[in-house]
C-alpha cells in the first residue's frame, strides 16, 4: 500500500515511516500541512495518516479541503487530542478513523488496513462469506458448512464486523468502537470473553478454526490457507 | 500618622462617596428649607410693619383733612414726642422747613416702588440715636407740605441677624452630623468589606482554610460572603483533590515505572545471546507501559468529566440504551466468572448527559462488581424511573464483601483501593471516575449496604431530564 504520513514531529514521522515500511508499505512523508496538501493532491495514495496539529495548516482543514476537491483517499487522524469531542470533530471534517497518541503500532496497522479494505468494498452487501462460513444480513442467519448456527444479536454484530474485515487484524478497541460504539477502554478485557463465546459457536465443532488470535494486537478472521 | 492612612483610604471608598453624595443633596435641601423659613419669617414682619405704617398714614391724613395743618402738626408732635418710640415722623413746609417730627432732616434716599424708602436713622439724628435703619413712606400733602412716616427697623434687623446666626448654626450642625454619620455608616460597611478583603488576602497567601465572617443579617454583603465561602469550599475541595492526585500519581506511578526501568536495565546487564530473553522483557515492558497508559487515560477521563467543559455538550441520553449496552458487554464476563448478572429495566428515562461518560461509569460499576464478587454471586443492574427527588436511578448491586460504612467516602478518592496489597488488578480510579461523571450530571453517587454486598446508585436529580 502507498501511505502518506503528514506529521510535523520528526521523530514520530520517522518512527511511523520505519514501521510502515517494515510492514511492507510504501511511505511518503510531509512535515507540514502545506507540503501534505501538495503531495495528497499530486499523487495517489491508498491511505493517509494525518496529525491534527500541524504547522502551516492544521490537519482538520487539510482534510476538509481534500474532501471538498473530491479526494476520497481514506484518512486516519493521529492526534494527542483524544476526547470524544475531538474525535467527533475529526470524523466530521472527513476523517475515516481516529487514533489517539500514544498508540500501539499494531493498532495503527490494523486500522489502516481495515480502512483501505472498506474503501475497496464499497457496494452494499447482503451476504458475507469466508471459507465455509456464511452470514446473511437480510435473514440474519449464520451457517457454517451448511449447518445453521444460532447467535445472539451482539454476537451476530461482532461476527459481521470480523467478516467484513476478514483477513485483516481487528483490535479490541476497534471492536468496542464499531460493535458497541464504546469510545473508551473498559478496565477488563471484555472483548476476549465475547470472542471466546463466538469461537465456541463458530469454530469449536469444525476442524479448521477461522478466528485467530494475533498476539499483541487482536483477532483476525480468515480462511485457512 | 498610622491612623491617618485608614481614614484617607476610607475617604476613597464607595460607601463613603455615596454617603458624601447623599450629604451634598441633604445640605442643599436643608439650605432651601432654611431660606424659605428665613424669607417667610422676615418678610412677614416687614409686611406687618408696612401695614401699620399705612394705617398711621391714613390716620394722619384724616387729621389733616379735619383739623388742617395745625392739627396735623400737633398730632405729629404728640406722636413723635414719646421717648423710646419706634416710630419716625417728619413734616416739612414746601421750602423744607421742619414743622414737626423726630428727624433732623429729610433723608436723601430715593423712594422705591409705592413711595417706600430705606435709610440710616443715625444720619438724621433720629430716635434714640440708634445706628439702625428705618423704613418709611413719604408723600406730599395738598399745599406742597411733605409728610414722612416710618418705623425704626432695628428690632427687625436684630431679629434677622439672630436668625441668620442660628440658621448658620443649624446648617453647620447639619453638615457636621451628616459628615460624621456618613463616615460612621461608610466605616460600618467598610469594616465588613475589609473583612472580606483580609480573608481573600490570607487565602491568596496560601491559607485556604480562611472563610469570610457573616453578619447574619442576610443582606447583600452577607450573601456575597456566603457565595464567596461556597466558592472557597469548592476551590479547597478541588485543591485538596489535586494535591491528593499529584501525590497519588507520584506514588502509584513511581512503582511501575521503577519496575519497568529495573527490568530493562537487568536485561541489558545480563548479556545473553538468547533473543527470547530480550523478547520476553520487551513484551513485559509493553504490558507494563499499557497499564501505565490505561491509568493515565483514566485520569484524563476523570479530568475531562470534572472540568465540566463537557457540560455544554450534554444532550438527551436514553439511559435504558446505556444500561442495555453495558449489560450486553458484561453479561458474558460475569458468566465466565460464575456470576449471575440480572438486568432489570423498570423505566425508560431520558437525562441530559454525555453518553460515552455515562456508559463508562456504568461499565466501571459492573467491572468492580464482577471483580469483587466471589463465584456463585449475583449482580443486579437496575434502572428506575422517576421517584422522590429523582428522575432516574441506575443501581449496581452485588452480594460480595461490600465496603465497610466508614470506608465508603474513602473509596471515592483517587487511587484508593481497599485491597491494600494491590493483589487484584486495577488502578483505584474506577469509582473516582463514576463520581466525577455523576457530578458532571448533577447526580449523586450513593454507596449503600446491600446486606450483604455493595449497592452503588447514581441518582439523577429531577431537573436532569
Amino acid at each position: 500500500m502507498k501511505v502518506l504520513v503528514i506529521e510535523d514531529d520528526q521523530q514520530a514521522a520517522s518512527y511511523l515511516a520505519k514501521g510502515l515500511k517494515e510492514a511492507g508499505h510504501v511511505v511518503d512523508a510531509a512535515n507540514d500541512g502545506k507540503e501534505g496538501l501538495f503531495l495528497a493532491g499530486s499523487e495517489h495514495y491508498d491511505v493517509m495518516i494525518v496529525d491534527r496539529m500541524l504547522p502551516g495548516r492544521d490537519g482538520l482543514s487539510l482534510v476538509e479541503i481534500l474532501r471538498a476537491t473530491g479526494n476520497d483517499t481514506p484518512v486516519l487522524f493521529l492526534s494527542a487530542l483524544g476526547s470524544v469531542d475531538d474525535r467527533v470533530k475529526g470524523l466530521k471534517a472527513g476523517g475515516d478513523d481516529y487514533l489517539t497518541k500514544p498508540f500501539a503500532f499494531s493498532e495503527l496497522l490494523a486500522r489502516i488496513e481495515v480502512l483501505v479494505r472498506r474503501r475497496s468494498a464499497a457496494q452494499p452487501q447482503t451476504r458475507l462469506a469466508v471459507a465455509d462460513l456464511e452470514l446473511d444480513l437480510l435473514s440474519r442467519t449464520v451457517r457454517r458448512a451448511g449447518k445453521s448456527i444460532d447467535l445472539l444479536p451482539r454476537e451476530f454484530a461482532l461476527l459481521e464486523y470480523l467478516m467484513r474485515n476478514a483477513g485483516s487484524v481487528v483490535t479490541r478497541t476497534m471492536m468496542l468502537e464499531n460493535v458497541w460504539d464504546y469510545h473508551f477502554d473498559p478496565q477488563t478485557n471484555v472483548i476476549d470473553v465475547h470472542i471466546a463465546r463466538l469461537r465456541q459457536k463458530i469454530d469449536k465443532d469444525f476442524p479448521t478454526p477461522l478466528i485467530h488470535t494475533v498476539r499483541g494486537a487482536g483477532y483476525s478472521l480468515r480462511a485457512p490457507q | 500618622m498610622k491612623a491617618a492612612i485608614p481614614t484617607l483610604r476610607l475617604l476613597r471608598t464607595t460607601p463613603f462617596r455615596l454617603a458624601l453624595l447623599y450629604l451634598g443633596l441633604f445640605i442643599i435641601s436643608v439650605g432651601v428649607i432654611l431660606a424659605v423659613v428665613y424669607r417667610s419669617t422676615a418678610g412677614f414682619l416687614e409686611e406687618e410693619i408696612g401695614a401699620t405704617i399705612a394705617l398711621e398714614v391714613a390716620g394722619l391724613q384724616d387729621q389733616y383733612r379735619s383739623a388742617g395743618l395745625r392739627g396735623l402738626v400737633d398730632s405729629v408732635r404728640e406722636r413723635s414726642g414719646y421717648s423710646h418710640t419706634n416710630s419716625i415722623y417728619l413734616l416739612t413746609t414746601p421750602g423744607g422747613v421742619i414743622l414737626a417730627g423726630n428727624l433732623s432732616g429729610w433723608p436723601d434716599a430715593t423712594a422705591g416702588p409705592g413711595g417706600w424708602t430705606h435709610f440710616k436713622i443715625s444720619d438724621y439724628g433720629g430716635v434714640n440715636n440708634r445706628p439702625s435703619t428705618a423704613m418709611a413712606v413719604s408723600f406730599v400733602l395738598p399745599g406742597q407740605f411733605r409728610l414722612l412716616v416710618g418705623r425704626d427697623m432695628s428690632e427687625l434687623d436684630q431679629l434677622r441677624g439672630r436668625m441668620v446666626v442660628s440658621l448658620r448654626w443649624v446648617f453647620l450642625v447639619t453638615v457636621v452630623l451628616g459628615l460624621g454619620g456618613g463616615l460612621l455608616l461608610a466605616r460600618g460597611a467598610m469594616h465588613r468589606i475589609e473583612a472580606i478583603n483580609r480573608t481573600t488576602h490570607r487565602i491568596m497567601a496560601g491559607d485556604l482554610s480562611g472563610r469570610v465572617p457573616r453578619g447574619g443579617g442576610g443582606d447583600e454583603i452577607d450573601r456575597l460572603a456566603g457565595n464567596l465561602n461556597a466558592m472557597l469550599d469548592q476551590i479547597e475541595r478541588l485543591m485538596t483533590g489535586m494535591r491528593q492526585v499529584t501525590e497519588s500519581v507520584a506514588h502509584d506511578l513511581r512503582t511501575p515505572l521503577s519496575r519497568l526501568r529495573a527490568r530493562v536495565e537487568l536485561a541489558l546487564i545480563r548479556e545473553t545471546d538468547d533473543p527470547e530473553v530480550y523478547r520476553g522483557v520487551l513484551q513485559d515492558t509493553i504490558l507494563e507501559a499499557d497499564r501505565l497508559l490505561a491509568t493515565f487515560t483514566a485520569l484524563l477521563s476523570i479530568a475531562e468529566a470534572e472540568s465540566g467543559a463537557n457540560r455544554k455538550g450534554l444532550e438527551p441520553v436514553r439511559l435504558a440504551d446505556v444500561v442495555r449496552l453495558a449489560a450486553d458487554l458484561y453479561e458474558p464476563v460475569a458468566e465466565e466468572k460464575g456470576l449471575t448478572l440480572v438486568t432489570d429495566i423498570r423505566a425508560e428515562p431520558t437525562v441530559r448527559g454525555n453518553e460515552q461518560l455515562l456508559a463508562q461509569a456504568v461499565s466501571n460499576l459492573l467491572d468492580n462488581a464482577i471483580k469483587y464478587t466471589p463465584e456463585g454471586g449475583r449482580i443486579t443492574l437496575l434502572l428506575e424511573g422517576a421517584g422522590p427527588g429523582q428522575v432516574a436511578r441506575v443501581t449496581v448491586a452485588d452480594n460480595g464483601p461490600g465496603i465497610p460504612a466508614d470506608m465508603r467516602e474513602k473509596v471515592l478518592e483517587r487511587f484508593v483501593r481497599l485491597d491494600t496489597a494491590r493483589a487484584s488488578p486495577g488502578n483505584g480510579l474506577g469509582l473516582s471516575l463514576v463520581e466525577a461523571v455523576a457530578r458532571l450530571h448533577d447526580a449523586s453517587l450513593r454507596l449503600e449496604d446491600n446486606e450483604p454486598g455493595l449497592k452503588v446508585g447514581i441518582v439523577f436529580p429531577p431537573d436532569a431530564g
